[in-house]
């Protein structure tokens, strides 16, 4: 909402400045966003006095001038090629030093064909005041030599626009703006003229509101034509303040609805009554009906959209946008006045559906003075008149104007008990007064009831908050917030607990965190494991973002390949986000992830004098797993490892890690070569993700106590074995088969060698662990150690059907 | 007795000739060993007759002792020297350089350590952390928060939506983080105070907005918070996050459809250079908006507004992070260039907490 501040002080009698009044608008919750002045790139013109005219020596078309510029100098040369300089002409100098805006140029002293000149008679053009430029700037002969010109011409005239919020469809007119000013003790509201102008003959033009048993989205109508006035452009001060505010005049009765939009908040519509043929139906509109609006544009309705039909068709969008069959012309002499009261939920959806915003829709959807629908069609009547003469009819009105009046119940406490802030009733009741609402009753309760204008005050909360927006928020006395107990309690949930912990033990490994878009393509979500058509949304903006993800790697694994596009192949990055399997809330869950790329292993890329990093592999993706399950408080050592992870993975180069076979805590593997052609990207890539919400929960304890250390005296003893195996046998199987032989005697079991090759069949691989056997009552005897012994190679024969090697 | 100092001065010419700990050897047992001179001679001493062996005895004592003394002493020497030689040849450059350690090289990203610059200062103060699903229902999202069907402030919201269903509802993506209040206070019961981090999504896109971008919503609902109480948590927060002795702060008031009265809130900043500064200068910054949680989403949640009351806040996470430090532009927050995490993001060990300050 833009308005200057010449027009607002036609509403507000006020000695307050600019500053003053800009840093009120913003305290009451009109925040200004903006303040410009048009005189400010114009400071610097001045009117000058042009005394002598002659010709150039060396050039035909220029003449050499002697101007007074207004401060007592000498007056100065200027080489001016204007065909209307000439001795006498009073016009807009500009001197050396000076920008000029429609030019783009500083201005210095210049020689014209071997004649020096001191500055330049300025056009309307070279100002930027219009396209005006057949001549220079022509005042009348009394304007005051050496005043500024911008002041002369009343250009200095600072507009303000602010940011209004949807609650304040009364401050959608100057007057309103004022009203509130007023309200917060800045000056005076004028008051607005009533007239009622009597009609001199019946208006020969009817109107129905026709919605039979639908909701109607016009509430009233009324209309009043003018005739035998002569409409053209209008006053000067009317386009001047319209231009101000962005707006390009049109016709004075085009020119008067505008006006009143932003003047009163009341949107009108005129019609050429010459073009309008018998009466006017106020209905929904017909699928297949359409209409051209003023703004040159056709627009398809239906039974959602009001429209304003006579007998030949659609002649306006009710509310929103005039027609172009009826609009208003020079040529017009006849007009009829509409002012009327839309529906707001139908003029918001019509504007939504038909992609139309204009100035009346953003009124009439807010919700716009019901009390003022016929005082705004006698104020336009009279504006017309003024401008343009011509004859009133009788005001016809269709429907009626609802009493909308709300009355509240108000505590006086309400306002402490929100705010904090001690206002007396007193206070309180001139506060609410002066916004126009009206209170009755004595006592700690009153009733208080809104102004018309005032579609937003539901309740006491909204009278607390006028109270307070007038007098002031920063009135309200900063309260500490009482402390429960002393010391800060223990906040976070364990699975906030488990994203931190994942995130840090993530990063403490090398990898970078990454925040990734919460969508994918639709070929990336397929591709992991989604896609369901729940989970795609019906406005992407645009199609590499539009369907939620089913996982974080193909967010992960783009971002690596725009590293390696970048020259940066090697690259570690995770994510701790949130995953859709469905759209309830139960299908989101929490993943923590990562990919490696290149040869971005655990110590580090690229080569290096100690040795070059290997390309990245399956076991780094397996290792940064565990890792973080372990950091994240799994229970590690029941973690079981098993070769079914999914299909993005390779399937020869990739597990998952279970508590058992249903609950998988995490999948790792290299990238399947598939994956990466279908996201056009390159390897080596590995990846993992971990199902943060798939973790037990961890147990409450009863105490914090480790309990003791249990530790034996006597020395461990280690045995080396090796199998050979069938090659597709697990690792794992041998493990567990060796490890559960004894499990009283033997503490740990290591893998420390894996050999394919020469001495062991094609088929076979031999594996060789170190078993280490603790005691823990007496030191262990031979023959108790080959006891042992003999029962790990018949566990592990059992379990993996491989032999001792010999 | 010639003999024997002849004899004495050719070992330790050997002994001080000997130039490696194997040569020593050799010359102790030469001197000695079972049959070594020094040894042999000890032989004689049993058929001596006692005068003789008197001088004798003692002689070849001492030479014994000197000569044991001087293989002992040129051992050491030797040693030492050996020990010089295998130092001086397994020397290494000391200047080459190292792998970076993982833990050197990890980062994390701004946005997740400016949450948990957020729990540490709201944890303080007694306030729990709640969250709920991005996938939201139009009820929680809107309705429920007083944003009546068709109204413009809707339209302040540009809202991915789903499908419609066959059931005729249709889910959208949160457009706040607004909707857990509502989870919230249909759930537990008062007091609550919490905050509120996560995803958030509306339908644009340029430098200052993404698609997806990070909020943080506050929640007191009780009986007896007013907004001096939320003027008086805003003021500690931003002295605390922005790590500043004062800062001003200004209330406006505004409008939201959920509360009542609403107010927007702008910090004290100094804009003249290259940087922002907090707590000095005479600029304002917007940074949040705010205010009484409004009486219908109060009821809407099932409790009675004359007699629980409370407010809430909400601000940008994204911003609040460019605003501390000094990121340009939104949009590289999602890009995830290393070289960006690099140089914006943390390290894992860099915890923000009160006791240790929020940043380094």
């Amino acid at each position: 909402m833009k308005f200057t501040l010449s027009w607002l002080k036609e509403h507000l009698d006020t000695n307050a400045g600019l500053d003053e009044i800009v840093e009120r608008l913003t305290m009451i919750g009109l925040e200004v966003e903006e303040v410009t002045n048009p005189a400010d790139r114009l400071k610097p013109f001045t009117i000058a006095k042009v005394l002598e005219a002659t010709q150039h020596p060396n050039a035909d078309r220029l003449r050499v001038l002697k101007v007074d510029a207004g401060d007592g100098g000498e007056p100065l040369q200027i080489v001016c090629g204007a065909p209307n300089a000439r001795a006498g002409l009073v016009g807009v100098l500009a001197r050396p030093g000076d920008y000029v805006p429609g030019i783009d140029v500083t201005l210095s002293v210049g020689k014209i064909r071997d004649v020096e000149s001191f500055g330049m008679m300025c056009s309307e053009r070279e100002l930027e005041l219009s396209d005006e430029h057949t001549g220079i700037i022509d005042l009348p002969e009394d304007a005051p030599v050496g005043v500024s010109y911008a002041q002369y011409a009343g250009l200095d005239d600072p507009v303000i626009e602010i940011g209004l919020t949807p609650n304040r469809p009364d401050c959608t007119g100057v007057y309103g703006i004022a009203r509130d000013l007023a309200a917060a003790g800045l000056g005076t509201l004028k008051e607005r003229a009533h007239d009622q102008i009597r009609g001199d003959f019946p208006c020969p033009t009817d109107v129905k509101l026709d919605f039979g048993d639908t909701k109607p989205l016009c509430k009233a109508f009324g209309l009043r034509m003018v005739k035998g006035l002569k409409n053209g452009p209008s006053p000067k001060w009317m386009q001047e303040r319209l231009i101000a505010i962005g707006l390009r005049p049109i016709n004075t009765l085009v020119d008067i609805t505008n006006y009143m939009t932003f003047d009163q908040g009341r949107p009108l519509h005129v019609f050429d009554a010459a073009k309008v043929t018998g009466d006017l139906a106020v209905r929904r509109g017909v699928k297949g009906e359409s209409i051209e609006g003023l703004n040159g544009k056709t627009y398809e309705v239906d039974d959602t959209v009001c429209v304003i039909a006579d007998d030949n068709g659609l002649e306006s969008l009710g509310g929103i946008l005039g027609g172009e069959v009826s609009g208003c012309t020079d040529d017009t002499t006849d007009v009829l006045i509409e002012s009327a009261l839309w529906d707001e939920d139908g003029i918001a959806a019509t504007g939504r559906k038909l992609g139309v915003n204009t100035d009346a829709r953003y009124r009439f959807e807010r919700g716009v003075d019901p009390d003022y629908m016929l005082p705004g069609l006698e104020m336009a009547t009279k504006l017309v008149m003024d401008l343009c003469g011509g004859e009133p009819s009788e005001v016809v009105v269709a429907g009626k104007v609802p009493d909308d009046t709300h009355i509240v119940d108000f505590p006086y406490s309400e306002v402490k008990r929100l705010t904090g802030l001690d206002v007396s009733h007193a206070e309180i009741n001139v506060t609410l007064k002066a916004l126009g609402f009206w209170i009755s009753g004595t006592g700690d309760t009153v009733k208080v009831a809104a102004p018309s204008w005032r579609p937003d005050i539901e309740g006491k909360a909204d009278l607390a908050e006028e109270v307070v927006r007038i007098v002031g928020l920063d009135k309200v006395p900063s309260t500490p917030l009482p402390r429960i107990g002393s010391v800060a309690a223990k906040v976070l949930t364990p699975g906030q607990i488990r994203r931190n912990r994942a995130r840090r033990a993530l990063a403490a490994r090398g990898l970078n965190e990454a925040v990734t878009w919460s969508f994918v393509t639709k070929a990336e979500a397929e591709a992991f494991g989604g896609g369901a058509p729940e989970l795609a949304l019906a406005n992407p903006i645009s199609p590499e973002l539009s369907d939620m993800r089913p996982s974080l790697l193909p967010g992960l694994l783009t971002a690596a390949q725009r590293n390696a596009d970048r020259g940066y192949p090697d690259v570690a990055l995770f994510e701790v986000g949130q995953v859709f399997a469905d759209d309830t809330p139960e299908g989101q869950s929490m993943v923590a992830a990562g990919v490696r790329r290149g040869t971005a292993v655990l110590d580090g890329a690229g080569r290096h004098w100690s040795g070059a990093s290997p390309a990245v592999g399956v076991f780094d993706a397996k290792a940064d797993a565990t890792a973080v399950l372990a950091a994240i408080g799994a229970p590690v050592d029941k973690l079981q490892v098993y070769t079914d992870a999914p299909d993005y993975f390779h399937p020869g180069r990739s597990g998952a890690l279970k508590l058992g076979p249903k609950n998988t805590l995490a999948v790792f593997g290299e990238i399947h070569p598939r994956m990466l052609g279908l996201l056009d990207i390159e390897g080596p890539l590995v990846g993992f993700e971990i199902y943060l919400d798939n973790l037990p929960q961890p147990k409450a304890k009863a105490t914090r106590s480790k309990g003791a250390l249990d530790v034996s005296d006597l020395m461990p003893v280690r045995r080396d074995f090796a199998f050979v195996v069938d090659k597709s046998t697990p690792a794992e199987t041998l493990l567990k088969a060796a490890r559960g032989a004894e499990k009283a005697l033997i503490a740990d079991v290591t893998l420390f060698d894996v050999y394919e090759g020469k001495g062991i069949a094609e088929d076979q691989k031999s594996l060789a662990i170190d078993v280490t056997l603790q005691p823990t009552q007496k030191t262990l005897t031979d023959e108790e150690i080959d006891a042992v012994a003999k029962k790990i190679i018949a566990a592990v024969e059992k379990a993996t059907g491989g032999t001792l090697r010999g | 007795m010639s003999d024997l100092n002849t004899l004495e001065s050719e070992i330790l010419a050997a002994i001080d000739a000997a130039s490696t700990e194997a040569g020593l050897e050799d010359i102790r047992v030469a001197a000695l060993g079972k049959k070594g001179s020094i040894s042999e001679q000890m032989k004689t001493l049993g058929k001596m007759s006692p005068e003789e062996r008197k001088t004798m005895g003692p002689a070849l004592n001492g030479l014994k002792d000197r000569v044991t003394d001087a293989i002992a002493a040129r051992k050491t020497v030797l040693a030492e020297a050996a020990l010089e030689a295998r130092l001086a040849s397994e020397r290494v450059d000391v200047t080459l350089p190292l792998r970076p350690s993982p833990v050197e090289s990890g980062r994390i990203h701004p946005v997740s350590q400016v949450i948990d610059e957020l729990s540490a200062i709201f944890a303080d103060m007694g306030f729990a952390i709640a969250e709920g699903p991005d996938v939201e229902t139009d009820e929680l999202n809107f309705t429920a928060l007083n944003f009546p069907e068709g109204h413009p402030a809707r339209d302040m919201h540009d809202t991915f939506f789903f499908n419609e269903k066959d059931n005729g509802e249709r889910l959208l993506l949160r457009t706040h983080t607004s909707p857990v209040q509502i989870r919230t206070m249909r759930t537990q019961e008062p007091p609550i105070r919490v905050i509120i981090p996560g995803r958030t999504y509306r339908c644009d896109s340029d430098q200052t907005h993404t698609p997806m971008f990070h909020q943080v919503e506050g929640l007191v609902i009780d009986k007896g918070s007013h907004l001096g109480h939320l003027k008086w948590i805003l003021e500690e927060f931003c002295k605390t996050f922005f790590e500043v002795d004062d800062i001003k702060m200004r209330f406006r008031p505004s409008f939201f459809p959920f509360t009542e009265p609403s107010m927007e809130v702008d910090i004290q900043c100094d804009r003249s250079g290259a940087e922002v500064k907090f707590g000095e200068g005479d600029d304002w910054m917007e940074i949040l908006g705010c205010g009484m949680v409004h009486p219908n989403v109060i009821r809407n949640c099932g409790l009675d507004p004359d007699e629980y009351q409370g407010f809430a806040w909400g601000m940008g996470i994204d911003r609040l992070a460019m605003l501390k430090y000094g990121m340009p532009d939104l949009r590289a927050f999602f890009d995830a260039d290393v070289r960006w995490i690099q140089h914006y993001g943390f390290r894992p060990l860099d915890m923000p907490t009160l006791a240790g300050g929020l940043s380094s």
